[in-house]
């Protein structure tokens, strides 16, 4: 398959303002440059692969985009919001899944998501919605995450991370751990999400599974978008 | 922000219920240190002189141990990040974090009282009560807002677990000093071969006051400064 787009989800009608827009975007990690000139468009609704090699700048990128890693030249807006200006306004809207799962072992399922969806103003009921939506009612919900299964933490993270509602879900390697259930069950939450109004970005190295879920797959490597970035050869 | 401290706190307290941190190991470890200086002083005159200052030292090193506790638990899974990418109010984040830490060291305090009173044959004068108090309440709230604080500095550094103490101990100080010197007071037991015996119970009063504005400054640069902080954790 080429790294170009797939599906335009505009149905190639008039395109409203992108949800994220970088323009020769560069971050520097300690001396590295992670990012080196990175141009990405991605519009709303959309489902976009990032693939590439290791080390190509895939999780630099989401983590940029989520406003953990400041931009040091170039232009970036997510969701309207300038990243080089206001990185606080845009993680309110945000959810990130990156390697780590950002769960607190000691505390059980439920007590992570309600943690987790109440920082967002979530209430009861879209905890519990968005527990059960991930399989995770019942005797699970009061197990402590320390004594889950890789696969049930990465169900949890990826609760909390509906239960925050977030507009833009970045989602890096969230197959990983993942059964073959569990992964059916991730790409039905990512769809539904997608129907609720979510735009989603993944970086996965399971291509097959990852570009059946995606709208449009874009290569990274080098630390810079190689094509279909902005639906253009860069 | 206030909504957010009490969410953190409300966290941090029920990790620490589920895990029983300070009672399986800040507690005994603080109880360890007490009965080791009584073993090293060995003279019953002398413990009881000293108690107060040995209080506050092994609430202290309990704190270290307590503040690594509170960021470990953010940084072990990645939870930081995610505060972070959520928009969490960082003041509220660092509110909650104190907030929760100086119950800790309340409780372990409480304890810890108890064990002077056994291990140094120390007495508390009933009209000092009202001062231990007070002196306790603020030096607590000062411990737990400069050890979140530095907390928070150390937590993305290498080598945490040593950079810590190394930050933290030279900054308390002061508590360290006014808190015992508070305690001195309310205790009766301040003097140096009885150069300064019978110490007035008001004396400790003005070490209050310093308690209470170490207290203010650093849980207001704390609101201010913990934003910051996070971002390069």
């Amino acid at each position: 398959m080429t790294p170009t787009s797939q599906h335009d989800p505009s149905g190639g009608g008039q395109a409203t303002a992108p949800v994220v827009s970088l323009r020769e975007v560069v971050a520097v990690l300690g001396r590295f440059p992670a990012l080196a000139g990175a141009s990405l468009d991605v519009a709303a609704g959309e489902i976009l692969l990032l693939q590439g090699p290791n080390g190509a700048g895939k999780t630099t990128l989401l983590r940029v985009c989520a406003g953990l890693i400041p931009v040091a030249r170039g232009e970036a807006r997510v969701l309207g919001h300038d990243l080089r200006t206001d990185r606080a306004a845009v993680r309110r809207f945000v959810g990130l899944l990156g390697h780590h799962n950002g769960l607190y072992g000691d505390l059980s399922v439920r007590d992570n998501v309600g943690f987790w969806g109440r920082t967002a103003g979530a209430s009861d009921t879209e905890i519990a919605a968005a527990m059960s939506q991930l399989g995770l009612d019942g005797r699970l919900s009061t197990v402590p995450v320390s004594r889950l299964s890789a696969g049930q933490r990465r169900r949890t993270a990826l609760a909390c991370l509906l239960a925050r509602r977030s507009q833009l879900w970045l989602l890096d390697e969230p197959h990983a751990g993942l059964d073959a259930d569990g992964r059916d069950l991730l790409d039905g939450v990512i769809r539904q999400a997608v129907r609720s109004g979510a735009t989603v970005i993944v970086a996965s190295h399971e291509l097959e599974r990852a570009e059946a879920l995606a709208t449009r797959t874009v290569t990274v490597a080098g630390g810079v978008v190689l094509a279909g970035g902005s639906g253009m050869v860069a | 922000m206030w909504r957010t401290a009490r969410l953190v706190a409300s966290k941090d307290l029920l990790i620490e219920w589920r895990s029983r941190q300070v009672t399986n190991q800040v507690l005994p470890f603080a109880g360890l240190t007490l009965v080791l200086f009584a073993f090293a002083l060995d003279r019953d005159d002398i413990t009881a002189r000293v108690a107060p200052g040995l209080f506050w030292l092994a609430t202290t090193f309990s704190l270290i141990v307590l503040v690594q506790r509170t960021f470990a638990v953010e940084t072990s899974d990645g939870a930081l990040d995610t505060l972070r990418v959520a928009g969490v109010d960082p003041a509220g984040i660092y509110l909650g974090k104190s907030l929760a830490l100086a119950v800790q060291l309340l409780v372990l305090e409480v304890l810890l009282v108890i064990g002077v009173v056994v291990f140094y044959a120390s007495n508390i004068r009933p009209a000092g009560i009202v001062l231990v108090v007070t002196a306790g309440l603020l030096a607590t709230c000062g411990l737990a807002f400069v050890g979140t604080l530095y907390g928070g500095l150390a937590a993305g550094a290498k080598g945490r677990e040593t950079l810590l103490p190394l930050l933290l101990l030279p900054v308390v100080a002061p508590v360290l000093i006014g808190a015992t010197r508070a305690f001195e007071a309310a205790f009766g037991t301040r003097g140096g071969n009885g150069i300064r015996a019978g110490v007035e119970i008001a004396d400790g009063w003005p070490w209050v006051g310093m308690l209470a504005v170490f207290a203010a400054v650093f849980g207001t640069a704390g609101v201010l400064a913990f934003g910051p902080l996070l971002e390069e954790a």
